[in-house]
């Protein structure tokens, strides 16, 4: 039996809400306080918490450190994407309302979509700080 | 006590710099107190640079207030928090408030801003982020590989 038996069934109990929870604030950011910013946070904060409780090795076989230096940037780049499609269809850059064919649902559009490039880039890039200065006390226990 | 509060904020840097051996002996200092005579004697280049410090307190000082007076004078000209009168609620704000729902078509008009209006300025928020994010992978490394363990430094005395 391993130690922290609490810890480890209050955690596996936490983390799904958490992220079900960051995606909430995601997707709801229309209607309700929230955006990708905060998401993003959210999303961070629950392999944080896996991080402390199952450590960095578990964190990283399930989110290897490739893979989120990569989302990090393709937020950005799906961010600038929705711009440049704007302007391929015809607006200004990041004008949404081109979009579609309903001005609406063009913005709309845009803006849930820009707002999920928000989401992760934040948090991929608080994901890979948290990475390096983890990794950093390992190194300096070895 | 400032002095100990100092101390206590180099030696934490000093330990994120990853220089322990320096921050040990700046907490040391810091609790003999910098001004003991025998609290000094880590070498003569640092003592110096101390005693040349000293001197430049007071025009530190006088700078320091000049500044801070300008920048207090400054806000004298900023309006009353929360007057519905300040030119920054004279703007665009009234159209963001009566017409965005209409023009963007959601409720939540900090996302209607933040989004769609000032698009642009959350791109380079988020690009600032990104870049960020990158500085420091440049500066810590990502994490993910283990370099050997470096050579003991050697010690300041």
């Amino acid at each position: 039996m391993s130690p922290h038996v609490v810890l480890r069934v209050g955690a596996k109990v936490l983390i799904p809400v958490i992220l079900l929870f960051a995606l909430y604030i995601q997707f709801h950011g229309e209607y309700s306080p929230g955006g990708g910013f905060q998401a993003g946070i959210i999303f961070a904060a629950a392999l944080v918490l896996y991080t402390l409780i199952f450590g960095l090795d578990a964190v990283q076989r399930a989110v290897p450190p490739v893979a989120v230096h990569l989302l990090s940037a393709c937020g950005a780049l799906l961010y600038i994407g929705i711009g440049v499609w704007a302007m391929f269809a015809g607006g200004n850059f990041l004008e949404y309302k081109v979009l579609a064919s309903d001005p609406h649902l063009g913005e709309t559009m845009g803006i849930i979509l820009i707002e999920l490039g928000v989401g992760i880039t934040v948090g991929a890039v608080v994901i890979s700080l948290f990475y390096s200065f983890a990794g950093r006390t390992r190194e300096q226990e070895n | 006590m400032l002095m100990g509060i100092f101390s206590l904020l180099a030696a934490s840097l000093y330990v994120l710099l990853d220089a322990v051996d320096v921050a040990a002996d700046r907490s040391r200092r810091g609790r003999r107190g910098v001004d003991h005579p025998d609290a000094r004697g880590a070498g003569a280049d640092d003592q110096r640079g101390e005693g040349a410090r000293r001197q430049h307190n007071l025009l530190a000082l006088v700078v320091v207030l000049i500044t801070g007076g300008a920048l207090i004078y400054g806000t004298m000209d900023m309006p009353n928090f929360a007057d519905p009168e300040a030119p920054a609620h004279q703007h665009v704000a009234p159209r963001y408030v009566q017409d965005s729902v209409d023009e963007i078509g959601i409720p939540n008009m900090v996302t209607s801003v933040l989004a769609s209006y000032r698009g642009l300025d959350t791109l380079g928020e988020v690009l600032v982020i990104f870049s960020a994010g990158v500085a420091v992978l440049l500066l810590l490394g990502a994490g993910t590989y283990r370099r050997r363990p470096r050579p003991p430094r050697k010690r300041l005395q």
